[in-house]
């Protein structure tokens, strides 16, 4: 099911890339960083954002508020087997990038926090002193190597995404995930499709569970919630390439042309 | 005392001033969150506490300029009276956004950790929002406008690495590219929000 849902996903934005590029010609998706991400299917995205605002009301929200009753070591044991998970994208994804030492923390962290973290529900490492864990993916490895982030789309369910950052998820899914592998694919019995889906749906409401106030703190303060969490989304994803999680201030100021005009005034 | 001696004084006396007045901008980073910190901790109306809070903001945030940035290419086909209406709105909505997002903290402990100086107009100032057992910490940047150093004034706040100003001016271009650039439907939209 959850196969069949992220397939339908990939070619209704494949579909929907052709019909942009066919347009104008122009793809994104080239080495060339473009001076500003465009939103190129902008009512569509619309559409689906707004659906997938009614589903967080109805279903994501609720649960992840129920989520957080739950007791606090059932929460954050839950939260760090998912972050520990996810060692297993992160560490190709350091490697693909150079990050050799990095991949090799993390490859200790893994090992550390899956034997004597009992299955990763307790970051062993973090309490050793590791330095703090940063998560990457296939789309940050496209672009740290020079990819441009394409047309930005939302997708159902999944959020928030650009060309660049769905081909990078594709990537998980042929093969490029052990943890998909495994699940999917593996002959083992302790295994399954069902524990695979479990586990990304639990990624999903722990990480909604951790932002229920700034979420609705952004919300109730947004002119266009849409244009909010596109502008938040782009920013993030460029710290998130440039492996700055302070924030890059020759990104942040690129355009900084504006000020230098309002003090000439 | 001669007059010589008298303007020499005088002299003195003014240079001390003006150097007494310069503010070290994690000095006055700090300073500022201080003051919202201790006014967030009063036992008051949530109401009256967002009422200080926006005297601190008029008096260290650089609303005008911050209004006017976020405009972006669309400042530049307004006229003078249209630049006033916006400067009045942005004011009103900066003041009740800003104000409204602070007070849903209780208690917050802000520590100003370092400073860097891109130039003579600008510095950034590192802080964290210490964590509690309910939240994260939070890095949070200043980009302090320091043309004037007796008067330093917030121009951006960076939250984990996101610019407000940035997002801001995004969310007002987008308003603006929808409606065929018409600043009256900004008007409008600020106006709803500021009433709401």
């Amino acid at each position: 099911m959850f196969k069949n849902l992220i397939l339908a996903i990939i070619t209704i934005s494949l579909v929907s890339f052709n019909a942009y590029a066919g347009s104008d010609g122009e793809l994104n998706l080239s080495k060339e960083q473009p001076e500003e991400i465009k939103d190129c299917f902008e009512k569509l995205n619309r559409v689906t954002f707004s659906f997938n605002q009614k589903l967080d009301k109805t279903i994501i929200k609720p649960v992840a508020k129920s989520y957080r009753n739950l007791p606090d070591p059932i929460q954050r044991g839950a939260g760090n087997a998912v972050t520990n998970l996810s060692n297993l994208i992160t560490i190709p994804n350091n490697i693909l990038q150079g990050d050799m030492r990095t991949a090799i923390i993390n490859t200790a962290r893994l090992a550390l926090n899956s034997t004597l973290g009992i299955f990763g529900t307790i970051d062993v490492a973090n309490k050793l002193g590791f330095p703090k864990y940063e998560k990457e993916d296939y789309g940050q490895t496209l672009g740290a190597w020079g990819f441009g982030p394409g047309c930005y789309f939302v997708l159902p369910v999944l959020g928030p995404s650009t060309l660049r950052d769905t081909a990078g998820s594709f990537v998980n899914v042929v093969g490029g995930d052990p943890w998909y592998n495994a699940s999917f694919h593996g002959n083992n019995e302790f295994l399954s499709e069902g524990l695979y889906t479990g586990s990304r749906i639990l990624g999903g409401i722990d990480f909604r569970a951790n932002n229920i106030e700034s979420f609705d703190n952004l919300e109730n303060n947004s002119l266009d919630f849409y244009a909010s969490i596109r502008s938040l989304y782009l920013q993030d994803r460029e710290n998130k390439i440039k492996n700055n999680q302070q924030g890059n201030l020759e990104i942040l100021y690129k355009d900084d042309d504006g000020w230098e005009e309002l003090e000439n005034q | 005392m001669n007059i010589k001696k008298i303007f020499i004084l005088l002299l003195l006396l003014s240079l001390k001033s003006v150097y007494a007045k310069s503010v070290e901008p994690d000095v006055f980073v700090q300073s500022t969150v201080n003051r919202a910190s201790a006014i967030l901790t009063k036992s008051i109306s949530k109401q009256d506490k967002m009422n200080e809070l926006k005297l601190i903001a008029k008096d260290t945030v650089d609303i005008k300029g911050i209004g006017l940035y976020t405009l972006g290419s669309f400042r530049k086909n307004l006229s003078e009276s249209q630049k006033n209406e916006y400067s009045n709105l942005f004011e009103n909505y900066f003041l009740k956004t800003f104000s409204s997002r602070l007070s849903e903290y209780t208690n917050p402990k802000i520590e100003v950790i370092d400073k860097k100086v891109l130039n003579k107009n600008y510095t950034i100032v590192n802080s964290v929002l210490v964590g509690t057992s309910e939240r994260p910490e939070v890095k949070i940047d200043w980009r302090i406008y320091t043309k004037n150093p007796n008067n330093p004034l917030i121009r951006d706040l960076i939250i984990e690495g996101l610019s407000l100003v940035r997002t801001q001016k995004e969310e007002f271009s987008s308003i603006l590219s929808s409606n065929d650039g018409d600043i009256n439907s900004l008007f409008k939209v600020l106006e709803e929000f500021i009433v709401k």
